[in-house]
């Protein structure tokens, strides 16, 4: 009798939450385009990446990846609202639909793409993980590291990199494991460990908090591959073709050249590729459910790649990244984006 | 006051003979005393270096910071986003506002004599709860609606300790007679609830909220973050309280329960004009060590991505464009929770002097 009953609770609830789902199951698209803006998952604060200024607005290469899409959307990169997402939430902020787009410094796994019904749409930073060290130490490779003392950042892909790197090189290590960024160097700083490891984005913003920067050097090994890109949630593929391209839209718009400083005048250009891109030509937008013109927000109110990428990252801010492995295959990186056509 | 309380007398020691007696007595307390005052001298004065005299208070950006001292020029020109978080600055008047009314409400208690003072009081907690669901939400007489998502900084933390308080204490007094209830099936429910939530971590049950809740829920449907972790921490904090009020209920001398059932009065209005005054009175100091306690807790919701004042300094300090400013920002946050707590203290120890009746032993 009792089991019966619960039987029939059960079913009841499960009937509710599929008439639910379905009652619901307007596109992301049409979710966002109802709401007016673009749900943005972003980091509780990483240099570069995404961080707030003084003012509250958010800054970086990963919210800049946001604020294109809402541009490509709306045509309006202001039309976009950022969930900062500690490590631990952010893919279940994007399963449960709480957030759009997840543009939170996460790296492409095997395991992520396949197993948590969530799709990567490219790669907007190719990390890697590195060493930074005391010069006193007298180290110019990892490889000399053996027996060291390594201070790491709580977060486990760090510290099962650096385990993986050094069983495979017979070398034995000890790890001091801090719970954020600041204690890391405190720790470095004042000789707990002499290694700092983290990834190489990050080496550069963590060793300016030295009090001597110079005392220390980034050694030049990179022991992990980090793709780091944009996440959607997997079954709506118009949604995972438009975030996928609207950053393959920005690549391909530094490789001919186009930016937010030239774009007005680009309209105009003859070259047939310009103009399928910025939709003076073609019906690129219509394919994917956006306007003729997306191209051109886009590059118009976030830019380029390349634009992204210095104003955030590059050569003169902060962090003072080289383009390395970012730069244009055409410049000996390997940012490459299939053709706009 | 006036002049119409004596003073004490005066002591009639000059103060080099104060030093002689108590300082300077004997050869051991002589030694003491030198090295106490070397200790102070030797790490208090480069504190207050670092504090105020080698400090920077103003300037225009990173490199005016070259000092030895503090950076306080990091927190003065971040101290929009520390007190608001992302609230938009249009509409910030409304939380200026919200601020206002809440010193209003109890600076008053501080002062004796000020007039109306309990009605001030009573409107701290009716009224200034009521305010600020029409002010900072906004969406209401064509106030612009702020999403919570946008609260953050000082702000956000009030919001979070004031109705995690506010909520939690009726509902504390309404498990905790429910507890003593002689209903078995009310007994055992709030016996259940309270050992449930009473044993769980805070931290747990914001993770439950924050990160497994949305799963449970048909997608598309969500409400809001700061909403789940706020009924959250609501039901957390009333366990807790149930178990204070116990405390004192259990306090009240039995006669009392009797008498009042001779005064013929019924369920309510005999606890509600006779146990509880006394029982709530006597838990006071319990009270509010376990407000104090929720008003720091609330710094964990950090952990579930909301940005109160913590949060907000935790995510700026790794500004690579400053040096090292996480001391200034931590010390910043230590004081802002200083100030808070040590209100809450005070206020308490005040009520607790209004309300004394002179059955302390």
């Amino acid at each position: 009798m009792i089991k019966t009953r619960w039987i029939a609770v059960g079913a009841a609830l499960v009937i509710g939450a599929i008439t639910s789902a379905s009652a619901t199951a307007a596109t992301t698209l049409e979710n966002i385009k109802k709401k007016g803006h673009v749900q943005c998952g972003v980091t509780t604060g990483l240099p570069g990446f995404s961080q707030p200024d003084e003012k509250g607005n958010w800054t970086g290469l990963d919210v800049d990846t946001c604020r294109a899409v809402a541009a490509a959307v709306f045509g309006d990169a202001k039309a976009v609202e950022f969930t900062p997402l500690t490590a631990k939430e952010r893919f279940t902020a994007l399963q449960s639909g709480e957030i759009d787009v997840l543009s939170r410094n996460t790296t492409w796994t095997l395991t992520r793409d396949a197993s948590l019904g969530l799709n990567f749409t490219g790669v907007n930073y190719y990390d890697g993980q590195g060493f930074l060290v005391s010069k006193e130490l007298g180290v110019s490779d990892a490889k000399d590291l053996d027996g060291a003392t390594v201070c790491i950042q709580s977060g486990t892909t760090t510290e099962l990199n650096l385990a993986d790197y050094f069983r495979a090189k017979g070398m034995e290590f000890t790890p001091i494991v801090f719970d954020t960024s600041e204690q890391t160097v405190q720790g470095f700083s004042s000789g707990r460990c002499d290694v700092l490891t983290s990834d190489r984005s990050q080496l550069a913003a963590l060793r300016s908090k030295l009090p001597d920067p110079n005392s220390a050097v980034i050694l030049p090994n990179i022991i992990s591959k980090e793709p780091l890109g944009p996440v959607v949630r997997q079954g709506d593929d118009e949604w995972f073709n438009i975030v996928k391209w609207v950053l393959f839209v920005q690549i391909n718009a530094e490789e001919l050249g186009v930016t937010s400083a030239n774009v007005d005048d680009m309209k105009k250009s003859d070259n047939p590729s310009v103009k399928r891109l910025l939709g003076t030509d073609g019906d690129m937008g219509a394919k994917l459910g956006l306007a003729a013109d997306f191209g051109y927000h886009i590059i118009k109110q976030v830019g380029n790649y390349g634009e992204m990428y210095d104003r955030n990252v590059g050569p003169g801010t902060p962090l003072d990244l080289e383009r390395g492995l970012n730069a244009l295959w055409s410049d000996g990186g390997i940012m490459y984006a299939p053709p706009v056509r | 006051m006036g002049g119409s309380v004596m003073k004490p007398p005066v002591s009639r020691l000059a103060p080099v003979q104060w030093i002689r007696q108590n300082l300077f007595s004997t050869w051991y307390n002589t030694l003491l005393t030198l090295a106490v005052g070397w200790l102070l001298v030797t790490s208090v004065v480069p504190v207050f270096d670092w504090l105020i005299f080698g400090a920077t208070f103003s300037g225009d950006g990173p490199g005016d910071c070259v000092g030895k001292g503090a950076c306080w020029l990091f927190i003065n020109q971040r101290l929009n986003f520390f007190i608001y978080g992302f609230y938009p600055d249009a509409e910030q008047w409304r939380v200026d506002i919200m601020f206002a009314l809440l010193a209003l409400s109890f600076v008053p208690q501080f002062i004796d004599r000020f007039p109306g003072r309990t009605w001030f009081g009573l409107f701290g907690l009716t009224g200034l709860p009521l305010c600020g669901y029409i002010l900072i939400p906004g969406g209401w007489f064509g106030l612009e609606p702020v999403d919570s998502s946008k609260w953050g900084g000082l702000m956000l933390t009030l919001v979070i300790a004031y109705v995690g308080i506010i909520a939690s204490l009726p509902i504390g007094v309404l498990l905790a007679l429910g507890r003593r209830s002689e209903m078995p099936i009310i007994r055992g429910l709030c016996i259940v609830f309270i050992e449930v939530w009473r044993a769980v971590p805070l931290i747990t049950v914001l993770f439950m909220a924050s990160v497994m809740l949305p799963l449970f829920l048909p997608e598309g449907m969500n409400f809001e973050k700061l909403l789940r972790a706020l009924i959250g921490i609501t039901l957390w904090q009333s366990a807790y309280m149930a178990e204070v009020i116990r405390g004192g209920l259990q306090a009240i001398p039995r006669g009392q329960y009797e008498a009042a059932s001779a005064l013929g009065l019924g369920y309510w209005r005999r606890m509600g004009l006779v146990i509880l005054p006394q029982a709530l009175k006597l838990v006071i100091p319990g009270i509010v060590n376990t407000f104090i306690a929720l008003f720091k807790d609330t710094t964990l919701v950090l952990i579930i991505g909301l940005f109160d004042v913590l949060g907000a300094v935790q995510s700026t300090v790794t500004d690579p464009a400053w040096q090292n400013v996480a001391t200034e920002g931590y010390v910043f946050v230590a004081f802002c929770f200083w100030v808070f707590c040590f209100g809450i203290s005070r206020y308490s120890q005040n009520l607790e002097r209004k309300l004394d009746t002179g059955h302390k032993t």
